[in-house]
């Protein structure tokens, strides 16, 4: 499994797409950590996982990211991907997955780092506003939970935001460079 | 044990006659799928099908399948696979192998009561298209119409309305927000329609599934607007059973000179509220 950070591109996203901007804005970048917690269960399985940016509204924009069995065969690892609730109702479930830049193996108990940079990221055509970057977490036999971060974009100044989970969730942040 | 339809037909007759003479007297009639929102290329919808008290309890008896019609995203039936009948409940699996909404349904509807021949009083069942077949000396002809419509629905990736289009004959539940796009806490809204108009001012119960293992029955009743609408809020995520019962509609005529036919139509729906 890969778990460097990677630059996504915007191929393969196929909602929601109205609050992208039409013109690439300058060469912004975020920084993504999540903690996946050390859980002493009887059956334990890496949770899937996906990040979206959303406005401050609730209106999904676009999804950065979907950690799940990608490796599964005949794609069977998308039967489970309605457990991520809020991101199935919200994106997932107008996408064709597995979706290029998105889709990406589960990760391990740990601290997990995405970037997305660039005018080739979805993030490259995000308009001006007021957004929230999500995570939700939901574990095979296990629980869901979703944490939210609010950013502003264009990015101004350098800027940490920091949340924390209580259950599927350890810390996550989302580091922000203009 | 695997049964054809048509073994299954036979065995489901009984039961099948005594829901439709009362609608309204019968238990809760149910269909209950095991997961109502899927992903991926395809899927497997499971469901259970009884008439209990309590919900969802096998508690009483099953409900038969000689009805069952399932309408794929694209409108077009698909074929059930019938797991068979047991005492308590029938049980089927609908496989989804295009993306979209199935709609999963029970549509019973047929005509029973007596006549008078020669002194006699006969019996008599059928359907609209039989009342010609009642014969032409038949005095005294009481006859009352059931239509009986018991339904749950799936979706196999992004919502899709094609298979919720009203058929137009009894009492149905019509979407205004979808059947599986609604989570507790949030209103859904239902059109009801009788003979594809709408139903308004029709009483509509609404109970949230666990009944047993609560004191209170927890039934809410609803009645619907002027445009047959009802508005349900579930306060916690679950299955929930949906019931309304009315009469009238347009009503068969059972031949010059004979008494209108009675008419009475009921629905019931099982809609799951998932998490927000």
């Amino acid at each position: 499994m890969h778990r460097t950070a990677r630059s996504l591109t915007a191929t393969g996203l196929s909602t929601s797409l109205a609050l992208l901007a039409a013109t690439p804005a300058a060469a912004a970048e975020m920084t993504v950590t999540v903690t996946i917690p050390r859980l002493s269960v009887a059956e334990y399985h890496a949770p899937y996982v996906a990040m979206w940016v959303e406005t401050d509204a609730g209106k999904p924009v676009t999804t950065l990211a979907t950690w799940y069995s990608v490796k599964l065969k005949a794609n069977e690892g998308t039967k489970w991907l309605p457990e991520l609730r809020s991101w199935w109702r919200k994106a997932g479930r107008a996408l064709a997955m597995p979706a290029d830049g998105i889709s990406s193996p589960t990760r391990p108990p740990g601290t997990h780092s995405v970037s997305f940079a660039g005018a080739k990221s979805p993030l490259g055509r995000l308009a001006p506003g007021n957004y929230r970057l999500v995570i939700e977490a939901a574990r095979e036999v296990g629980g869901r939970e979703q944490v939210a971060m609010p950013f502003q974009w264009p990015v101004q100044a350098p800027a940490t935001v920091a949340a924390k989970g209580t259950a599927e969730l350890g810390a996550v942040s989302l580091a922000l460079k203009p | 044990m695997r049964l054809a339809p048509s073994a299954l037909h036979l065995l489901a007759l009984a039961g099948l006659a005594a829901s439709l003479a009362t609608p309204a007297a019968a238990h809760r009639r149910w269909l209950l799928p095991s997961v109502t929102v899927f992903a991926g290329d395809k899927g497997l919808a499971s469901v259970d099908a009884a008439a209990s008290n309590a919900l969802f309890a096998f508690d009483h008896r099953a409900l038969g399948l000689d009805a069952l019609a399932v309408t794929g995203p694209d409108g077009k039936p698909v074929t059930p696979v019938v797991i068979g009948r047991g005492e308590m409940r029938s049980a089927f699996d609908v496989p989804l192998a295009q993306p979209g909404t199935y709609r999963i349904a029970l549509a019973m509807n047929g005509l029973m009561g007596s006549y008078m021949l020669d002194g006699k009083k006969q019996r008599w069942r059928g359907t609209r298209a039989r009342l010609s077949e009642l014969p032409a000396t038949a005095t005294d002809v009481e006859l009352s119409e059931n239509l009986g419509r018991v339904e749950t629905f799936v979706t196999l990736g992004a919502p899709s309305t094609t298979a919720l289009a009203a058929a137009g004959q009894g009492l149905e539940m019509l979407p205004v927000t979808h059947p599986n796009d609604i989570v507790a806490g949030e209103p859904a809204e239902m059109r009801f329609v009788m003979d594809g108009k709408p139903a308004a001012g029709l009483k509509v119960e609404f109970v949230a599934g666990g009944t047993r293992h609560r004191d209170d029955a927890g039934i809410q009743t609803l009645t619907t607007d002027a445009d047959g609408i009802a508005r349900f809020t579930a306060p916690t995520p679950g299955f929930y059973y949906i019931e309304a019962d009315m009469e009238g509609g347009t009503a068969a005529a059972a031949g010059p000179g004979q008494k209108p036919i009675k008419r009475r139509a009921s629905y019931t729906a099982v809609l799951e509220f998932l998490p927000q």
